[in-house]
């Protein structure tokens, strides 16, 4: 299963990087789920105008749906292109969702709330395309409403075949469209919208707008097909014939071409396994758990900021047990992934306190502050050189390791975020490093969701704990590299030669310290 | 230089939101799909009857009658479950299919429920549905034969009604 995930992973790769370089931190690889929501609101949208002049008859449909496409082809025939490439987009960009997601494990350990309640996305978005076929009751319609309903027909549900209901012209009424226009309009849509809801639940701050350069980007491209290739209909539907040729649409439709060389149970086989399939993946195989975060209650003082950071929500406030009107940070275990983002955010973390054991307020027992500060001491204090850097490394990202030499430090972390701002200042004005480097994921594709955003904010000063203004935001970079250790080391060394050529020309010529990889400047 | 980057990264987006579109608009409408060869038709049947009960129906003898309620007291009693349907569809003489449905209902007192899609030659064919509704009568009391011309991709209809028995439409 490794090895699987690990290969999906690498078939990502190069597509992200080379979007990465084009797009930034708005490459459309960051923002999957959220393109695909967007995308949704055009299909409504687009719907809601084709619907306006839709008649829900037997006879009406399908002529309506022509003379939309025809008669008003600058706006009606444009918006029926545009929600039928739109909802398209939307199962690529959800069928990427869901690989790319799977390829970087995150339908594991807490997250599986999220990855479960996404798998009856997958159907609503299905149900919906398809009632959206049916229609405009041309051929392709036909062929999909008559499967559909033999389909239906082997499962023990209706006792009359639904698929009479297809057998002559006459057999068929214009209620049945009336259900149709319900279903695909009002009924299917509710229930999608409370199944994305579901989905996002368990994480705070949830991404569901696209950067809007991005979203801007996609409806152009999209209306530009529309233009290109005008979505039209198949000939009439005619029960008395049988479907031939069909130009299908191969994002909502490839089930039936299936069902017409395997049958029935075969396709209810592969559904049904399939779905079954991606409902356990959280749980296979089962893997021991990371310690999650724990708290002091001594070091604790209600501050909010682990609260207020944690991406997951997993933080929780209570009454403190022994400071009166005070309020203690409570982690749920079920929710934490171990990320160390509240280790960070905790004003208790910072290495200038003298006290013999340093304990943070919260902390991650196989990675706390005390651990985490000598570590980052022990190694600036073995630097050696003219320009001495300690890059901090967040673990899903390139491995600063490789960067290490004798000007060079590597300080692993479990993410970005978990670094107290005041280490950094430590490490400078008390450490004499010339420069610090932050890496970490691709902005805004954090492992963690937030991680790289928090550090921005912290560095910056828009969020606490902030980087104290005595320290010059120029001895700072963030590298939002990814996985991309070239690009880590273009940034490391962009940011050696920067301090390098300030040193010579005194500070105040110091130019601000970029972050590459897309990342902020600090 | 940097301008130059800059325009060769607004060329790349330009040329991914390219790619993104004629991906989306290949896959929305090819390749396409033969769902029926050309020179082939099809055949659906469709049957919902209710078929004779199982077994004879019975008077009830006096003594009977007398035990049960007034309200009760009928005196003709037949059986409620019903016979299977027996189908057979046969094509230029040749058995294309033969079933056996069993009535719906948890006391097999429902109708039987049949539908089938055979995809055939187009051309002239002799078709000949045959039905069979009751265990206690041999042979088949529905049966129709005709000579039927199906031109490519014609869909005919074979359904059933009890007064008209098989019809092809």
């Amino acid at each position: 299963m490794r090895t699987l995930l690990r290969l999906l992973r690498g078939a990502f790769e190069p597509f992200e990087r080379l979007a990465y370089r084009l797009f930034g931190g708005e490459s459309p690889f960051h923002h999957l789920g959220a393109l695909t929501i967007y995308l949704f609101w055009v299909v409504l949208a687009s719907g809601l105008y084709v619907f306006a002049f839709y008649e829900t008859s037997v006879a009406g449909a399908y002529a309506s749906v022509e003379r939309l496409t025809h008669e008003q082809w600058y706006l009606g025939g444009v918006m029926r292109s545009l929600h039928r490439y739109a909802s398209d987009a939307a199962v690529l960009t959800l069928g990427l969702h869901i690989l790319r997601e799977l390829s970087r494990d995150h339908h594991r350990g807490p997250r599986w709330f999220s990855w479960l309640t996404g798998v009856p996305n997958l159907w609503m978005v299905y149900m919906l395309g398809i009632t959206g076929y049916w229609m405009v009751w041309d051929e392709l319609a036909q062929y999909v409403a008559v499967a559909t309903a033999e389909l239906l027909d082997r499962l023990p549900i209706f006792t009359d075949p639904m698929a009479r209901n297809f057998l002559t012209e006459g057999s068929l009424s214009d209620r049945f469209f009336t259900l149709l226009a319900f279903l695909h309009l009002l009924g299917l849509p509710l229930i999608l919208v409370g199944t994305i809801w579901l989905h996002i639940q368990r994480i705070s701050r949830p991404r569901i707008h696209p950067p809007r350069r991005l979203a801007a980007g996609t409806l152009l491209a999209l209306l530009a097909l529309a233009l290109v290739q005008p979505a039209t209909s198949h000939g009439p539907a005619d029960l008395t014939r049988e479907p031939q040729v069909l130009h299908l649409d191969w994002f909502y439709l490839p089930v039936y071409p299936l069902y017409d060389v395997l049958g029935a149970s075969v396709v209810w086989g592969l559904l049904w396994g399939g779905t079954l399939l991606l409902c356990a993946l959280p749980w296979l195989p089962r893997r021991p758990r990371v310690p999650v975060a724990e708290v002091d209650p001594a070091w604790c003082n209600g501050c909010r900021r682990c609260f207020s950071d944690c991406p997951y929500g997993a933080i929780d406030m209570a009454p403190h047990p022994d400071k009166r009107g005070k309020e203690i940070s409570v982690v749920d275990p079920a929710l934490c992934l171990s990320c160390g983002i509240c280790e960070g955010a905790c004003p208790s973390a910072t290495p200038f306190r003298s006290v013999r054991e340093l304990v943070s307020g919260i902390e991650l027992p196989q990675y706390p502050v005390q651990v985490l500060r000598e570590r980052a001491r022990d190694a600036a204090r073995r630097l050696r050189g003219p320009v001495r850097i300690v890059v901090f490394g967040c673990g899903h990202a390139a491995d600063p390791a490789s960067l290490a030499r004798a000007d060079t430090a590597a300080v692993p972390l479990e993410c970005a975020a978990m670094l107290p701002p005041s280490l950094v200042e430590y490490l400078i004005r008390r450490e004499g490093v010339d420069g610090v480097v932050i890496a970490g994921c691709r902005a805004e594709d954090c492992e963690y969701r937030l991680g790289t955003r928090w550090v921005e904010e912290r560095i910056a000063g828009a969020r606490e704990p902030h980087l104290r203004r005595n320290v010059p935001r120029e001895r700072v970079a963030l590298c939002w590299a990814g996985t991309d250790a070239a690009l880590l080391r273009r940034c490391v060394e962009d940011f050696r030669a920067r301090l390098a050529r300030a040193a010579g020309a005194g500070d105040d010529d110091v130019p601000p310290a970029a972050a590459a990889g897309g990342g902020g400047g600090a | 230089m940097p301008e130059r980057g800059r325009a060769w990264r607004a060329a790349g987006r330009a040329l991914a939101y390219a790619l993104f579109a004629a991906f989306v608009g290949f896959f929305a409408v090819r390749p396409a799909w033969t769902h029926l060869g050309p020179g082939e038709a099809v055949v659906k049947v469709s049957i919902v009857h209710r078929g004779k009960p199982l077994g004879e129906c019975r008077e009830r003898s006096e003594e009977e009658l007398a035990r049960l309620p007034p309200n009760m007291r009928i005196k003709t009693v037949c059986p409620r479950e019903r016979s299977p349907l027996e189908l057979e569809v046969w094509l230029d003489g040749r058995l294309l299919h033969r079933e056996v449905k069993a009535p719906s209902g948890l006391h097999h007192d429902g109708p039987s429920y049949i539908y089938h899609r055979f995809v055939v030659p187009a051309g002239e064919h002799v078709l000949r549905v045959r039905l069979r509704d009751s265990v206690r009568a041999a042979g088949y009391p529905y049966d129709r034969s005709e000579r039927v011309r199906l031109d490519p991709g014609r869909a005919l209809a074979v359904d059933f009604d009890p007064a008209e028995g098989i019809r092809f439409r």
